[in-house]
């Protein structure tokens, strides 16, 4: 059985909400999607699933706290502790599974409460290994940016037009947070991070709320004329040992790929993917993902970035919102609002980042650092 | 080790060598939060600094909301209209607790339960102290009304109200 998303809600990024509690910024966005889809919560959906960790909270048990604003008080509701898309394959599975004909999934960023963003990542490090080295979690990004450029023919200078490329794209996204005009230069002349990582290689912070109105093949029909099909979705983690699992090639990205192409029946996903939205928390980790999902040959990435080839208006445009680079790194709600972009796109609801009637879409997430995790989910409309 | 059996063979080991060498790892995470209160729980802490208790209303329910929210999670609505309840109310739940965080016994016990507040809708109050009563006195249904610390005192917190006490007469 097909699962469709009838409704889409996000909640403009902003790199500060003081004016809103995390619950309001939930409800903005459940408000948006319900309208969207054309249901009320009340009557007419049978699960929800939110997707949080509780450090990024700040306090214990957080589904205890979700019902309330998302309309879901005394119906089922659970809490994936995960990536935005690790949440969607939930959710789809508990309608394939006829639990429910109609499913919310949930995820959000309130990090701008977080006051102490480091700490919190480098908490997420081996207690007895690697935590007490200390020192800022980024090193790891600084470590896998320099061992996948020296395996990859990828350079510093194709990472800085990532920056560029996603930047300029959200110039024109009204969702994204930090749309600007940067050149590849200002990149390769920021300040370093931890070499090769430069400051403006990293995805600035922003908070958001995301919800997205899972249903049934037969229910997405009737309520919405052209429902955005989920074709597949797929997970996969890498050992956590910073020492052995694979820094080059991004292998959680590929596994995850791997089984949501299947369900998808994607054999070229070169070919057949027309419009993309990738994880780039990192600069760095958009080429590596577009390698590791087969959306670009090895070798010939950093040549396709020059050329444009991932440009809106190109081939196969790559990150047309933003991406977490333009748009703002918004941690667990990452995924779905990748899901969320494809959607638009798919729907011909992009505005001005319209790519050119695209059938196929496909979402990628990592759950950042110190993870090796990653979830997929191809879309499509029409048959 | 027992009182008859003196010495075993090895080295024992101390507390502090127990938990700080051998079996355990010990790291403090950097983890500080400033949340925000968000538009109806910043209107109801700067109405505690003034000695106030607000609550919002549903139109569509009908339902006086306290503590105050943006919006009805029966009716999935935004709510209407901003309105003070008051600082009285009945004991809706209370227990007697005699012992701290630690679970250790304290001397005087501590009262806590909930209250519902006058003006608000049922299963509508504040979860908090009670004083000036006694495990004789105190009971589901008794009046009770808010001792507030003086103005100056008062910083935006529930603990802006020090306890509930029974109501006094005439009030
Ligand atoms: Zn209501």
């Amino acid at each position: 059985m097909r699962v469709g998303i009838v409704g889409v809600g996000v909640v403009p990024f902003r790199t500060v909400t003081p004016e809103y509690s995390w619950k309001e910024i939930m409800y903005e966005a459940a408000q948006r999607a319900y309208a969207d889809a054309g249901v009320d919560p009340r009557a007419d959906v049978g699960s929800f699933v939110t997707c949080a960790e509780d450090y990024w909270e700040g306090f214990g048990i957080f589904d205890e706290f979700t019902p309330d604003q998302l309309g879901a008080v005394l119906r089922p509701a659970c809490t994936v502790t995960g990536d935005g898309i690790h949440g969607l394959a939930q959710a789809m599975m508990q309608i394939q599974a006829g639990l429910a004909d109609v499913v919310v999934v949930e995820a959000h960023s309130k990090v701008s409460d977080l006051l102490t963003y480091a700490g919190v990542v480098h908490h997420a490090f081996d207690p007895i290994w690697n935590k007490p080295l200390g020192g800022h979690p980024y090193y790891v990004a600084g470590l896998e940016m320099d061992a996948y450029l020296r395996a990859s023919r990828v350079g510093e200078k194709a990472c800085a037009a990532v920056v560029a490329k996603n930047r300029q794209n959200a110039l024109t996204n009204p969702r994204a947070a930090h749309g600007s005009k940067v050149t590849p230069e200002d990149v390769l002349a920021s300040p370093p991070i931890s070499a090769p990582l430069k400051d403006l290689d990293v995805a600035p912070l922003a908070d958001t709320s995301i919800v997205l109105v899972l249903a049934a093949e037969s229910r997405a029909r009737k309520l919405a004329a052209n429902p955005v099909w989920i074709r597949g979705v797929g997970w996969s983690s890498d050992s956590p040992w910073l020492e052995t699992r694979s820094w080059t090639t991004a292998a959680y990205a590929a596994m995850a790929g791997k089984m949501a192409y299947a369900q998808a029946k994607i054999r070229n996903p070169a070919k057949e993917v027309e419009v993309a939205e990738i994880d780039d928390k990192f600069s760095y980790k958009e080429p590596q993902h577009l390698e590791a999902l087969g959306l670009s040959k090895k070798g010939s990435t950093a040549n396709a970035i020059s050329r444009g080839d991932f440009d809106i208006g190109a081939k196969l445009p790559v990150n047309p919102s933003g991406g977490s680079i333009g748009c703002g790194n918004v941690i667990e709600a990452s995924g779905l609002h990748r899901v969320a972009e494809v959607v638009l796109q798919l729907r011909g609801e992009a505005g001005q980042n319209q790519v050119d009637h695209p059938r196929t879409g496909l979402a990628a997430s990592w759950r950042g650092i110190p993870t090796a995790t990653g979830a997929v989910a191809v879309l499509g409309v029409g048959r | 080790m027992t009182a008859k059996e003196v010495r075993w063979p090895g080295k024992e080991l101390t507390a502090k060598e127990f938990y700080n060498k051998v079996t355990v790892t010990r790291y403090r995470p950097e983890a500080k939060f400033a949340w925000s209160a968000g538009e109806a729980m910043s209107r109801f802490l700067a109405e505690l600094q003034r000695g106030r208790l607000i609550a919002r209303s549903c139109s569509s329910c009908k339902r006086v909301l306290f503590p105050p929210r943006m919006f009805c999670e029966e009716c999935f609505r935004p709510t209407d209209a901003w309105v003070y309840v008051r600082d009285t109310g009945t004991i809706e739940t209370y227990s007697i607790s005699y012992i701290d965080l630690d679970a250790k016994r304290i001397e005087t016990p501590v009262y806590v339960g909930v209250v519902s507040v006058d003006g608000a809708s049922p299963k509508m109050g504040i979860m908090h102290y009670f004083g000036e009563v006694a495990p004789e006195t105190i009971r589901i249904g008794l009046r009770v009304k808010a001792e507030w610390k003086p103005a100056h005192e008062r910083e935006g917190s529930v603990l802006d109200i020090r306890y509930w006490r029974p109501l006094r007469r005439g009030e």
